[in-house]
């Protein structure tokens, strides 16, 4: 698989590690009354789809950025690629 | 279908024409006592020791494409009793005398041949971890010897001792392990099962559950609905896709793990060797091919199909330790879908909805498990209480702390 870096352009996918769904990006608040529900859910369970997944991978060997790939679990083909920062920082995380 | 040697004798004479199908292929009935969805390995034991230990006959494996043609028929056949952890460990050394007696049980050849698995260590953390895992071991009644380099070189000389890297310092010998012929287990499941009574339906996919009031009423399929008091989902790679359809999710993630065989050659190989710091195991076929494998290609995947790196990585395992696997032709490679599990072990479990069962999460090391998993999941479905060796297989394990994390990785699936 080729992983097509925002900053660095196409790169083979074996300079990456793989971490897995990138709700692992939506760390619940540890405030909340339910933390430890919320924690169980987000540590433990998956939605696993076959088909489009978004997934945080790691540019280990390369610039060391974290990615969220949006790739087909079915056909390997990758949809999108965009930097974990920009996501996260779209949805409100690390202001 | 039954077998004689008379039989054999008569059909080599006659030019083989009165072989008749090993198992019926029924249209569904309305409903039954059981219906099992999955014929895998575990779809079929679980479907043999409901009725054979049970008595509960009235009973389907619904199978989406051809029974044996999941992971069962695409694994490297290996089956040992050396984990470990208190949760685990009775129930694959009850796994093992399973398999230990299973040929005479439902009268079939699967091959059973306890050739020996050795797993290498290479520093003295490691002979240590092994030590303390083989006296885990025996403690729960399985056999384990821990061999010095010396014992490992009387009896593989061939391999690379010295590799600068990982130098060979010994190893755990499991002599009770070994290997089986995986279709064969399929086939002898699923004609003892039907002997008895039980309906194999393939080409029949489950595309959904009849639940109302919190209770499972029976399964959508492409054949229809076929109604269940119990219904017991034992898909492996497929659990969270199945499931999903129940309103679960589960603590699993779907991965590809490849496999390769090479060109046949005479018995070089009569064991079965792990060299997990190198990413590679091997073993050879009764046929003559060396059978391999190594890690996951580590992401999430549906295709029963990996990539050219984890190729690359396996290879260079293998060459590793045995360089003479250099002169060698590679035959074959494939992929299957694992269900690997948040800690590493699986499920043996009731569900949320009355009625729905599910066994899953048995990562890349379930074909050792089918004869138990096939016994313990009928005691379930058949008594609603979990048999003894599979009481920590739960679902709610993660939120109480009852993890069953054999290597310590956490929850980080590809990584088990
Ligand atoms: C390359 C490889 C090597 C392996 N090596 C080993 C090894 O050496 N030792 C070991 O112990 N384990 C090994 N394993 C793991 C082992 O093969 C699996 O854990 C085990 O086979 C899973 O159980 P099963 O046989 O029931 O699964 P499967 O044979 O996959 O059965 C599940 C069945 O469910 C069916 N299904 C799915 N969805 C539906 C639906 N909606 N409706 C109806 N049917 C459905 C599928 O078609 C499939 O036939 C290996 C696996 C692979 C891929």
């Amino acid at each position: 698989m080729i992983i097509n870096h925002p900053i660095l352009g196409p790169r083979d996918s074996q300079e990456f590690t793989y971490l897995g769904d990138a709700t692992l990006i939506d760390r619940p608040d540890w405030e909340a009354d339910d933390a430890a529900g919320q924690f169980h859910d987000y540590l433990y369970l998956r939605d696993n789809p076959a088909g489009e997944h978004r997934e945080l991978w790691f540019h280990e060997q390369g610039d060391r950025s974290w990615l969220v790939v949006t790739r087909n679990t079915v056909t390997h083909e990758i949809l999108n690629v965009e930097l974990a920062r920009d996501v996260a920082r779209a949805r409100g995380r690390s202001k | 279908m039954r077998y004689s040697g008379l039989k054999v004798i008569k059909e080599a004479l006659t030019g083989h024409k009165g072989w008749r199908p090993t198992w019926r292929d029924p249209e569904p009935k309305k409903s039954y006592d059981v219906v099992i969805i999955g014929g895998g390995g575990h779809g079929l034991a679980t479907a043999y020791y409901l009725a054979k230990n049970h008595g509960i006959t009235n009973v389907a494996v619904i199978e989406k494409g051809w029974i044996g043609g999941g992971n069962v028929g695409r694994n490297t056949t290996i089956i040992r009793s050396n984990y470990l952890l208190d949760g685990n460990e009775p129930f694959y050394e009850l796994s093992l005398k399973l398999w230990e007696g299973l040929e005479q049980d439902f009268n079939y050849n699967a091959m059973v041949s306890q050739r020996g698995i050795l797993n290498l260590v290479h520093t003295d953390a490691q002979r240590d971890a092994a030590r303390r895992r083989g006296n885990a071991m025996i403690l729960n009644g399985s056999d384990a010897e821990l061999l010095d380099t010396d014992g490992v070189r009387a009896m593989y000389p061939f391999l690379n001792f010295n590799n600068a890297r990982f130098p060979i310092k010994g190893g755990l010998l499991h002599r009770r392990g070994g290997t089986v012929r995986h279709d064969a287990v399929a086939w002898g499941y699923a004609r003892g099962a039907d002997l008895r009574g039980v309906d194999i339906i393939q080409n029949c996919e489950v595309t959904g559950f009849k639940i109302e009031n919190g209770k499972c009423l029976g399964v959508e399929t492409t054949k229809g609905f076929i109604g269940a008091n119990k219904v017991a989902s034992c898909v492996a790679g497929s659990s969270s896709r199945v499931m999903e359809k129940a309103g679960m999710r589960l603590p699993i993630e779907s991965h590809v793990l490849q496999a390769f065989v090479s060109e046949g050659l005479k018995p070089v190989l009569d064991g079965v060797i792990t060299f997990g710091a190198g990413h590679f195991y091997c073993s050879q076929s009764d046929k003559g091919g060396l059978v391999f494998g190594g890690d996951l290609d580590m992401y999430n995947s549906y295709a029963q199909r990996g990539n050219l790196p984890v190729v690359e990585d396996v290879i260079e395992g293998g060459m590793a330790l045995i360089p003479a696997l250099g002169r060698v032709r590679m035959l074959r490679s494939w992929g299957g879908i694992m269900d690997m599990s948040m800690d590493g072990s699986p499920f043996i479990d009731k569900t949320h909805v009355d009625g729905l069962y599910f066994n899953g999460g048995w990562c890349y090391g379930g074909f050792k498990a089918t004869p138990a998993s096939g016994w313990c999941y009928a005691h379930l479905l058949a008594t609603d209480t979990p048999h003894k060796v599979a009481t920590e297989y739960r679902l709610d394990r993660f939120r109480k702390g009852r993890m069953i994390d054999e290597k310590g990785q956490g929850a980080q699936p590809n990584l088990h």
